[in-house]
């Protein structure tokens, strides 16, 4: 019999449209993944079957839990149904629980606000679900706070919580995203296993398809709030029957074709760098000590050479990053750009118009009062005989060109455009000053897959025209793969290896790397029919 | 927690110190010479110099504002330069009016405030929400000294309900509650509206965090995540307002007090300023910075007991 | 709902200014004139809102107070702005460091002080008067002005096109001034009205208790302070100033209100 089926399901709301006719059905022991790019309405489906929808929202058509029509449901009827019947897991871990109650009591809160069990009863539940989730209670108290976890663990309570009166659907509205990739691999694990285990269902809603593929028994491809294709993962990644699924696939597997090129001397050269923060004193004038975030590193980048530098989250390499860029102090070492040490202060205004950045965030690298023309301009700076009048207004518009935007676009505000245009100019702003080395900090990690592979090759054809270095900082390993001659693999402030990309990829020499790349989900080879 | 505790501590002693600096040097740099000024213009200069000794006021500043602040440590305030007695009795005897009215004030301030703000947040954009904001707007507005006139024309004056003022001692508990109970009225009210805005948009943001979806998805009903997870993390901000309101409620008194002609220490620095007794001053000023840096220094042990990311394990 | 506070707010606020700004050229009556014979008269139509003990138009003595409330609040808040932002934009620019350390535990000091007991404290000391007002109420908005920009640059300096500013090389200070306070501005803009209206209350406590603007220039706390022995003959005369406060300030702080709605869209948007 089926848990969970959805029939015409439309949602608007106030008047906005954001699922059509919607049709999906989900067994017990099964695992529906629901995949799609941002804005595809996919967590909203999630929301609409929790009843946790925003005001001012209208649904139509059905959803049918166990025989029960949700749409219909009173507000107290849904209140007795969440939690108990179903549970559900969220995509930011980190402020998914309450900061001012114990882990153990937010678990128990699942099992007594339902009224199932005494309070003992629900402690010894607490304490077997905690232990099944990987959290023992004899290593890790009930008495805990989630600040004193980490996001891994923090997503393992928030399992516990929606598993503790072991539900017959689980929802997890993309349980990995903000999770590293070892991590993420255990918690995929742990669902799996809690799916099979528990005779449940699971409803997964993830713009991965990586993930899908190794997870997922079922498929539905989202866009623009219609299921596109829907049916068993195999059939649905192999055949790939409809326009979108294809993209969507060819995007995630792609590969950037990034010409060869010709390495010169080194541009720059990081010497033992250390980089300490001070840690919070324990009591009033007590002896400073200090967190060491770079634990002297040392890498020389060649012109011309591109390099990738991957690590998980806290390993150092965004103050690595900061460093070089002279945004924060070295403790130790040095770095030198052309040979000029630029450690000290950013006296030397001309050597760093060399050195450009690219930021992560399409929304917040710009100064939403700015005109594009300015944005890209502040550069200039750094340059004494930056162009001006009839030479500056073709500079802007040839950068333009080259990130694939019109010389019109100067005069609009950033607003304007969309996330993946909007790092397009990112990378304007980067070139604008004809630098030698660009620094990628994440610069694609949130974007779109399809957009996502407009910026990659827009990066291999820059390369095509002018002889440029950068540096790729990235956590997803399969993006820098194609985008980089040589690797830089960091882990606990420290370089672990460093090799060329296709020796590092196929046959990793440091244990780190290979746990790593094990955990990275792959998705597998699918020859469209 | 013994690290924040410790922290906190330091820097309550160091806010003494400063505090303790400031007064004496505003207090120094004023015109006019206490021991001239009570012996008036044609006193001979000997006598003005006798007295001068007299007073403690010969010696150098330093050394003088190291034995007032050593004489406050064991409790002596000194002596009055005009009644020649005990600055500390005369303080003592006016805090028991002062201080009561300041901590019944605040009491009211939170019975008020936490109902109605707590209302306005969960039924937010609703009728009893407007209605709940509308008066905290025209709360916030109200001048309390202006508020205790009309409370003493209203209830004093015409319906005779309370005293108009004065105060009839502790002796009497029950004249000596109704005797504060306008004045304290008076002062919480405008703060009431203060921390009931508080109180409704910390709540708010509150319940726009991502733990009380969760809280939801586990089956709580909306006014079971609002009590059950949204009210404490609310308190961490209202806590703050309300260790700076007991500030404006000691300082709202001095100005309250000269309304219902309550005995208090509001009175007894008006009284000490005209004079220009100004150890006096110095004394009631320095009291009440001390009260409301120990208030603050309480509302931050009280957000450890809040929120327990200050008490880190170490 | 919310365009109806902020046109109630500018209406109010508009016609503060204009009052004060009249008594410059036109009172009903001159304030200084005593007409014992004429005293506390109720609202009449030679004298719309009565007249006080001393026989002296009501009107005209609320419009004359009205420039002493707004110039005594704006020059405070001008003082608190104008010491208080750069201090805190400067302790944000170098935030961490022993500047920063020195700035903010400064700020915590004088916000520990019950502020109204040190204005009483200066005035005392130096005399009363509308200049030390001034004074005492100015001190009080510095660290709020100090802390509030502090507070909302902070987060601006970890925002990544503030880094892309630092790595064109530019400085500091000129960040400071070219990115992180235009866009703080509207959040002082909303605090300098409410310190404004909070200054209009402050000063009224000062005058009433005889520390604020001292006769013969009218003031509304001292009109109150005057009032509140009368208040069983003439109920009038303690209510009408009163009247004229609470207009004053609600007019004040709908406007912030409202300007903080209009301005902030973080704030106005509700979430999805």
């Amino acid at each position: 019999m089926t848990l969970l089926r959805a029939e015409n399901l439309s949602l608007s709301i106030n008047g906005t449209p954001i699922l059509h006719d919607v049709d999906f059905s989900l067994d017990r022991g099964e695992i529906l993944a629901l995949t799609g790019e941002s804005g595809s309405g996919k967590s909203m489906t999630a929301f609409a079957t929790m009843g946790l929808t925003p005001k001012g929202t209208q649904i139509d058509g059905k959803l049918l839990f166990d025989g029960l029509n949700l749409p219909d449901l009173t507000e107290d009827a849904y209140c007795k149904l969440r939690g108990r019947r179903i549970g559900m897991v969220f995509q930011e871990p980190m402020t998914a629980l309450n900061p001012v109650q114990s882990i153990g009591q937010q678990v128990m809160e699942t099992i007594l606000i339902h009224g199932d069990m005494s309070r003992q009863a629900a402690e010894t539940r607490a304490k077997e679900i905690l232990t099944r989730v990987n959290l023992p209670p004899e290593r890790y108290p009930m008495s805990r706070f989630p600040h004193e976890m980490s996001g891994g663990q923090r997503q393992r309570v928030v399992i516990a919580m929606a598993m503790a009166l072991r539900p017959a659907l689980l929802i997890a509205d993309e349980p990995t995203t903000a999770l590293d990739v070892t991590t993420q691999a255990q918690i995929l694990d742990l669902l799996k296993s809690l799916v099979k285990e528990e005779d449940m269902a699971l409803l997964m809603i993830t713009h991965d398809l990586a993930v899908v593929s190794g997870m997922a028994d079922k498929l539905a491809v989202m866009n623009k709030g219609v299921i596109v294709e829907t049916g068993p993962v195999q059939d649905v990644l192999s055949q790939q029957k409809h326009p979108y699924t294809r993209e969507l696939f060819k995007a995630s597997k792609h590969a950037a074709d990034l010409p060869a090129q010709d390495c010169g001397a080194p541009i720059l050269s990081v010497k033992d760098a250390i980089r300490d923060y001070p840690l919070p004193k324990p009591y009033p004038f007590a002896p400073a000590k200090a967190f060491r975030a770079v634990k002297g590193i040392s890498f020389d980048i060649a012109r011309g050479e591109r390099v990738g530098l991957v690590g998980e989250s806290g390993c150092g390499k965004s103050t690595l990053t900061r460093a070089i860029l002279g945004l924060e102090p070295l403790q130790g070492g040095s770095v030198l750009f052309d040979g000029i040490d630029i450690t000290q202060k950013r006296q030397n205004p001309q050597v760093f118009r060399k050195m450009q950045v690219v930021f992560q965030d399409p929304y917040g690298s710009f100064n939403p009062r700015h005109k594009v023309s300015r944005l890209i301009t502040e550069p200039f700076h750094l340059w004494q005989d930056a162009p001006t009048g009839k030479a500056r207004e073709d500079a802007i518009a040839d950068v333009l060109e080259a990130v694939g935007l019109k010389p019109e676009d100067q005069h609009k505000h950033v607003h304007a455009f969309s996330g993946g245009q909007r790092q397009r100019i990112a990378i304007a702003r980067a070139l604008i000053t004809q630098p030698d080395l660009v620094l990628f900090d994440e610069a694609v990690s949130a974007l779109d897959v399809r957009v996502r592979a407009q910026i990659l090759d827009l990066m291999a054809d820059i390369s095509r025209q002018r002889n440029l270095a950068w540096l790729f900082i990235s956590h997803d390993l399969h993006v820098v793969r194609s985008i980089t001659d040589r690797v830089l693999v960091m882990n606990g402030g420290q370089i672990v290896e460093d090799g060329p990309t296709e020796q590092i990829y196929s046959n990793p020499q440091n244990a780190y790397t290979r746990n790593l790349l094990d955990a990275t989900p792959v998705l597998p080879d699918f020859t469209p029919a | 927690m013994i690290t924040y505790v410790s922290k906190r501590l330091l820097s309550l002693f160091v806010s003494l110190a400063v505090a303790s600096l400031i007064i004496f040097a505003v207090v120094e740099i004023a015109p006019g010479d206490p021991a001239s000024f009570m012996l008036g213009v044609n006193a001979r200069p000997d006598t003005v110099a006798a007295l001068k000794s007299e007073l403690g006021l010969d010696v150098p500043a330093f050394q003088r504002y190291l034995a007032w602040v050593a004489g406050m440590v064991q409790g002596d305030f000194g002596t009055s330069y005009t009644y020649r007695s005990p600055v500390q009795q005369m303080v003592l005897d006016r805090l028991w009016i002062s201080l009561p009215l300041a901590l019944y004030a605040l009491a009211l301030s939170c019975l008020i405030a936490f109902p109605a703000g707590v209302l306005a947040a969960a039924r937010r954009g609703q009728l009893r929400d407007t209605i709940v904001t509308g008066a905290t707007q025209i709360g916030v507005a109200i001048p309390n000294f202006w508020f205790a006139m009309l409370l003493v024309f209203v209830f004093a004056i015409k319906l005779a309900w309370f005293p108009a003022g004065g105060f009839p001692g502790w002796e009497n508990p029950v004249a000596a509650m109704k005797a504060l109970t306008l004045p304290a009225i008076a002062l919480a009210l405008p703060q009431a509206a203060i921390l009931t805005r508080v109180m409704r948009s910390a709540l708010i943001d509150i319940l726009g965090e991502d733990f009380i979806r969760t809280a939801r998805a586990k089956g709580l009903t909306a006014g079971q995540a609002l009590w059950r997870h949204g009210l404490r993390n609310a308190l961490i901000p209202v806590l703050t307002i309300i260790g700076l309101q007991f500030s404006f409620l000691i300082a709202g008194g001095i100005i309250i007090e000269q309304v219902f002609y309550l005995p208090g220490l509001g009175r007894l620095i008006f009284q000490a300023i005209t004079q220009r007794d100004l150890i006096v001053v110095e004394s009631v000023v320095m009291l009440l910075v001390f009260a409301v840096i120990i208030i603050n220094f309480l509302v931050d042990l009280a957000y450890a007991w809040v929120d327990p990311r200050l008490r880190r394990r170490t | 709902m919310k365009q109806l506070t902020l046109i109630c707010g500018a209406v109010l606020t508009l016609v503060f200014f204009a009052v004060a700004g009249m008594s410059f050229l036109w009172t009903p009556e001159p304030v200084d004139i005593v007409n014992i014979p004429a005293r506390l008269q109720t609202p009449n139509l030679t004298n719309w809102l009565g007249t006080d003990h001393f026989g002296r138009d009501i009107l005209s003595m609320l419009m004359v107070g009205a420039r002493t409330s707004l110039a005594v609040a704006i020059v405070a808040v001008v003082i608190g702005m104008g010491l208080g932002v750069p201090l805190g934009l400067i302790a944000a620019a170098n935030s961490g460091s022993w500047l920063d350390e020195v700035i903010s535990r400064t700020n915590d000091l004088i916000f520990a002080f019950p502020s109204l007991v040190i204005a009483i404290l200066i005035t005392a000391i130096s005399g009363p008067g509308a200049i030390n007002a001034i004074i005492a109420i100015g001190i009080f908005n510095i660290p709020v002005f100090a802390r509030l920009s502090r507070a909302a640059a902070l987060p601006l300096w970890k925002r990544e096109f503030i880094m892309a500013a630092r790595v064109a090389g530019k400085s500091k200070a000129r960040i400071s001034g070219e990115h992180i306070l235009p866009n703080i501005a509207n959040l002082l803009i909303v605090q300098g009205t409410i310190q404004f209206s909070l200054g209009i209350l402050a000063e009224a406590g000062l005058s009433y208790v005889g520390l604020g603007a001292q006769p013969p220039i009218p003031s509304w706390g001292r009109m109150l302070a005057e009032s509140q022995t009368m208040i069983t003959l003439a109920p009038h005369v303690a209510i009408i100033p009163g009247c004229a406060i609470v207009l004053t300030v609600l007019g004040l702080n709908l406007l912030g209100d409202g300007l903080r709605d209009r301005l902030d869209p973080k704030l106005r948007s509700t979430r999805t």
